[in-house]
């Protein structure tokens, strides 16, 4: 027990306890101090945590990726409209293609049948089909000069009564004109076209170089023929020069068979 | 893939060549001809075919008669007809088809018509 009689160690516990609550004092404000830096920094990561981005390298890179894949979504639309306008290209080429193809068959076929035979009937049969199948026509005729004569011959009629067709007029008309020029003759419309034998709606002569031997007129196409087509155009220029030939051949060749019977006939009478 | 055995039928030998042309552009298809009803009869009755192309007019037997006939035999009956002709009235492909012909193409024929009609008859690619 403190013995508070001795005035000198009184003072000198008064001294001790005071500095003792000092002391006391200094460490609770101290700690006061450290408390409120702790709440401070507390409150400061508490801040940061709620305002700070969740993590901007990820992100970034998230953005990047949707830029990345809208892009790629763009050029895949891209060419998808690309390859749809190829395949529409192939697909008119593969029409156009074939187009001309039917034709060149149309004209290797023509050709080929005109060419291959030298008797002067059936030239004139293969003529004819190949102005009915290949062409379309209905009525026309084949007219070949003869120079004897001066009048126009009919070879091959389809439709039409030979009576009918204008064989004296070889310097009139349209088909005068084709025979003094060698020019063919398409009318305007077929359409509107009025049926007239001495003005056809096509007349295309049979040419051998410059010389004019014939004429073939067609009068009516077919009736699902609404038009003529480019491979018709190209079909009456061969009928022009190749039918021509063949005619011509063919008949030559006729007549010197005839002929060559003839004197073969003779020949073997004064032999025997 | 078999043979697919195509007959034609036609007086022309012009369209007996252009379709002949056209055909053979085809993988595994044999073309033959006959120039009227009655030789291609003969045909049909000696060997297999799977398709007729065929004229309306022709000498000897046309190919209206000969439709009627192919159907009426129940050895061939199954063989699809296309008809090709100039006959373009459209009486004339009704009576043409109630006969029994499968296709009606009007002359002059595209030789990718051709081909069209031949592809999906026959099943072909």
């Amino acid at each position: 027990m403190i013995d508070f009689g001795d005035d000198e160690n009184l003072a000198k516990h008064a001294e001790e306890f005071l500095q003792l609550f000092n002391k006391g004092a200094a460490f609770t404000q101290a700690l006061l101090k450290e408390n409120e830096q702790l709440r401070y920094q507390l409150l400061k990561a508490g801040e940061r945590q709620a305002t700070a981005p969740v993590d901007s390298d990820s992100e970034a890179q998230l953005e990047q990726k949707i830029a990345d894949l809208e892009r790629e979504r763009q050029e895949i639309f891209r060419r998808i409209k690309e390859v749809e306008a190829e395949n529409l290209d192939f697909a008119n080429r593969y029409v156009e293609i074939e187009e001309e193809n039917n034709k060149l068959a149309n004209l290797y076929i023509a050709s080929y049948q005109l060419h291959s035979t030298l008797d002067f009937k059936e030239v004139l049969q293969i003529v004819s089909e190949i102005i009915i199948n290949l062409i379309g026509a209905e009525v026309f005729a084949v007219l070949l000069r003869d120079e004897k004569s001066r009048q126009l011959e009919v070879a091959v009629h389809e439709g039409v009564d030979s009576a009918e067709l204008p064989l004296k007029e070889l310097d009139q008309g349209i088909i005068g004109e084709i025979l003094a020029t060698g020019d063919s003759y398409f009318a305007d419309d077929i359409d509107s076209y009025v049926l007239d034998y001495a003005h056809p709606m096509v007349s295309i002569p049979l040419k051998i170089k410059d010389l004019t031997i014939g004429v073939i007129v067609i009068y009516r196409m077919l009736e699902q023929k609404q038009r003529f087509a480019d491979v018709d155009y190209e079909l009456f220029t061969l009928l022009a020069g190749h039918a021509a030939t063949a005619i011509f051949s063919s008949r030559m060749y006729s007549d010197s068979e005839r002929k060559l019977s003839t004197i073969q006939g003779f020949i073997d009478l004064l032999t025997k | 893939m078999d043979t697919k055995n195509i007959l034609i039928v036609d007086d022309s030998p012009t369209m007996r060549q252009l379709l002949t042309f056209a055909l053979k552009r085809l993988r595994n298809v044999r073309v033959t001809e006959a120039s009227n009803g009655v030789e291609g009869l003969k045909k049909l009755t000696g060997d297999r075919f799977d398709l007729i192309f065929s004229d309306i007019n022709m000498p000897t037997m046309d190919g209206l008669k000969l439709v009627a006939l192919v159907r009426k035999d129940p050895a061939i009956q199954h063989i699809p007809i296309v008809m090709i002709t100039t006959e373009g009235a459209a009486e004339d492909r009704q009576r043409a088809l109630a006969l029994g012909a499968t296709e009606y193409i009007t002359k002059p024929v595209q030789s990718l018509q051709v081909l069209n009609v031949t592809k999906r008859l026959l099943d072909l690619q």
